[in-house]
């Protein structure tokens, strides 16, 4: 991603600011993304449901850029920011999203399938922890390929909780698999409260279980994330094995579109708009409310082209309904 | 003609397709050193070493995952799920997962594992190692299903199950394990979707599967002597299932009894049936189609239940001579 050989500016000592500005950009595109998804959906122009992160752009915009271009990415259901930061295209991924024949799945997957085969984007996931196994696999074929490559399997607090979790750290760390297990603990598995779910203080305690390292970090810090993720990315791609990496952050909407959120409060959503992952990096990367703004508006243009292309792409050809199932 | 046994089939397939091909493994508990629980992988260890002939521990979410992140990435899984009866710890990754990925990322990914699945009763395992699980996944869009009868079969289906591009579970049979049959040397393969005619007969079509297939042969020498001819169809592959022979079959003799262990409420025999009621097969049936299944309960322990829980050759024999001589 190297681009200009002058004199770089570096933010935090970690990412050049040209790259931090686009970071920034796609965290306000993913949030106007989901901000725009949530009015289509109430505009009835939509159906199905989704899930959305806004109030976690944060890791997503820290992950990817420490990654390198052929690595891979096992995404979760909330996992729009992912996508856009792994390089996704916003016009065909919003055509996914409207279901549109010409979107990344051809309209089969949805915003909970959305997938990118060639770019080695395995997909977002419907089924809590359902990626983790699939980790496995990904990181024992990278190392009998010997290719160096990574693997970042994102996961919520509540995967943290299925069986699938287990066997999956235990099977990465005993082959020393290049893992990342990244948990986003955004404090609720639906409406279940991580205090209400987990003896440890702590996700990443768990790590000690599996003798790997564990950390946790700060969900909404896009650098602390850059920084655990390259670590556990060099740890990886030595052969050193798995790393468990908790990022504590907060979703400021409910679980999906549906979810009228009486497990928690408006005071503690409002906390955590204060600790904004958003307004921070602006605010960390040097950028005032004018250039915001701008941003603001580039992405709000950018999202309603991105709709203006899709709600003129073409429906799949129901002739086609059968197709994708068998090679 | 050489003999070998189903299980040394499925070993030469195994040996020979990971010969021929760097991206196939295998994985699973207990296949390295302890050659697998029933003796199939046993020497593949030292030909191939621990990176590609890989024990696991008891995790069997994580064998199916890793069938399915290592395809779906490149290489070509054999995964083994001890006991078939234990898949159903690693049936999301299976179904949801594996079945699912191809379609879900609009048909841009491919998923070429084989999971094998040693099922049946007969053994004395009792009620928690000896089912017949195939038609759970003869429902589940984008896995395919295979079943073979024979050492000949075995070996055939195996090659072919490797080469394909989709997820296939391959049930394989305890008891058929020290069945001896010709098996070619060379590398061969049966293709998926290719139902066998086993025996030609004019007065019953049966159609049966795994272990049913032997017993149906031995039925059909007992009935000959009586004077009645069956003809036994094997379809090999459940999905996608070869209804060809099976049509053609029953229009000649007008009469069909189906025969699997699996348990006979929801079992394949219903679909079978179905296939001949929908087809023009229908206007020649004698009689109604008949089924002849494992009962509607778990595997006992006791011998002699055990015996009576699923078909036995003098059951088949029975059955079919009711069918043929009209007084069912």
């Amino acid at each position: 991603m190297a681009k200009s050989k002058k004199k770089v500016e570096m933010v935090g000592g970690l990412i050049e600011k040209e790259k931090a500005l686009d970071l920034l950009y796609k965290m306000v595109l993913t949030r106007t993304f989901e901000e725009n998804a949530l009015e289509m959906f109430s505009l009835g122009k939509v159906h199905g449901t989704m899930h959305v992160s806004i109030g976690q752009e944060a890791i997503a915009a820290g992950s990817s850029p420490a990654l390198r271009d052929d690595d891979y990415l096992l995404n979760t259901h909330r996992g729009h920011g992912h996508f856009l930061m792994w390089g996704g295209d916003l016009n065909h991924m919003m055509c996914e999203f409207l279901g549109k024949e010409n979107g990344y799945c051809r309209g089969r997957g949805g915003s909970m399938h959305i997938a990118d085969v060639e770019s080695n984007n395995l997909g977002a996931q419907g089924i809590v922890a359902g990626n983790m196994p699939i980790s496995v696999g990904v990181g024992l074929s990278i190392k009998m390929r010997k290719t160096e490559q990574v693997v970042l399997t994102l996961f919520g607090d509540g995967a943290s909780n299925e069986g699938a979790f287990h066997e999956s750290l235990n099977m990465a760390s005993i082959w020393n698999l290049p893992v990342i297990y990244l948990c986003e603990n955004n404090q609720y598995a639906m409406s279940m409260a991580f205090e209400k779910a987990f003896k440890v203080e702590q996700i990443s305690d768990r790590a000690s279980a599996y003798g790997i390292p564990g950390v946790t970090i700060d969900g909404n810090d896009v650098l602390a994330v850059y920084q655990a993720v390259q670590e556990a990315a060099e740890r990886a791609r030595s052969g050193h094995g798995p790393t468990l990496i908790e990022a504590v952050t907060y979703r400021y909407k409910g679980h999906s579109k549906s979810d009228r959120q009486l497990y928690r409060t408006r005071d503690e959503v409002k906390q955590w708009m204060k600790k904004d992952p958003i307004k921070r990096f602006a605010k960390e990367i040097g950028v005032d409310d004018a250039q915001f703004k701008e941003i603001e508006d580039r992405a709000y243009k950018d999202i309603k082209n991105a709709q203006e292309f899709a709600e003129n792409s073409p429906e799949p050809d129901v002739a086609t309904i059968m197709e994708g199932i068998y090679a | 003609m050489r003999e070998i046994s189903y299980m040394e089939a499925l070993r030469e397939a195994i040996r020979q397709a990971m010969q021929k091909d760097d991206r196939v493994f295998l994985i699973g508990e207990d296949i390295g050193v302890y050659g697998g629980a029933f003796g199939v992988s046993a020497g593949l260890l030292d030909e191939f070493g621990p990176e590609r002939i890989i024990d696991t521990p008891i995790s069997e979410a994580g064998i199916a995952g890793a069938c399915v992140g290592s395809a779906v990435t490149g290489m070509r899984p054999i995964g083994e799920i001890q006991f078939s009866d234990f898949v159903v710890i690693a049936m999301e990754q299976i179904v949801m997962q594996g079945a699912k990925m191809r379609f879900m990322f609009g048909g841009k990914a491919e998923v070429p594992f084989v999971m094998r699945l040693p099922g049946g009763s007969g053994t004395g395992a009792a009620a928690q190692h000896s089912e017949s699980l195939e038609n759970w996944f003869v429902h589940v869009p984008g896995l395919k299903v295979v079943m073979p009868a024979t050492p000949y079969d075995a070996k055939g289906l195996l090659l072919s199950s490797i080469e394909e591009n989709n997820p296939v579970m391959f049930f394989e049979n305890k008891l058929l394990y020290k069945t001896k049959g010709h098996v070619p040397e060379e590398m061969y393969t049966i293709p998926l979707g290719k139902s066998n005619v086993v025996r030609e007969g004019k007065d019953l079509t049966i159609i049966a599967t795994s272990v049913m297939v032997p017993r149906s042969v031995e039925a059909a020498g007992v009935l000959s002597k009586e004077g009645i001819e069956v003809e036994i169809i094997d379809p090999r592959t459940l999905k996608p299932l070869d209804d060809a022979p099976i049509i053609q079959s029953v229009i000649k003799t007008g009469k069909t009894l189906i025969v699997h262990e699996a348990v006979k409420t929801g079992g394949f025999g219903g679909e079978i049936s179905a296939v001949i009621m929908e087809s023009e097969a229908f206007d020649f049936l004698d009689d109604p189609v008949r089924r002849l299944a494992g009962l509607d309960m778990p595997i006992p322990y006791n011998r002699t239940l055990e015996h009576h829980a699923v078909p036995q050759v003098e059951n088949i024999v029975e059955e079919a001579r009711k069918i043929v001589k009209g007084v069912y």
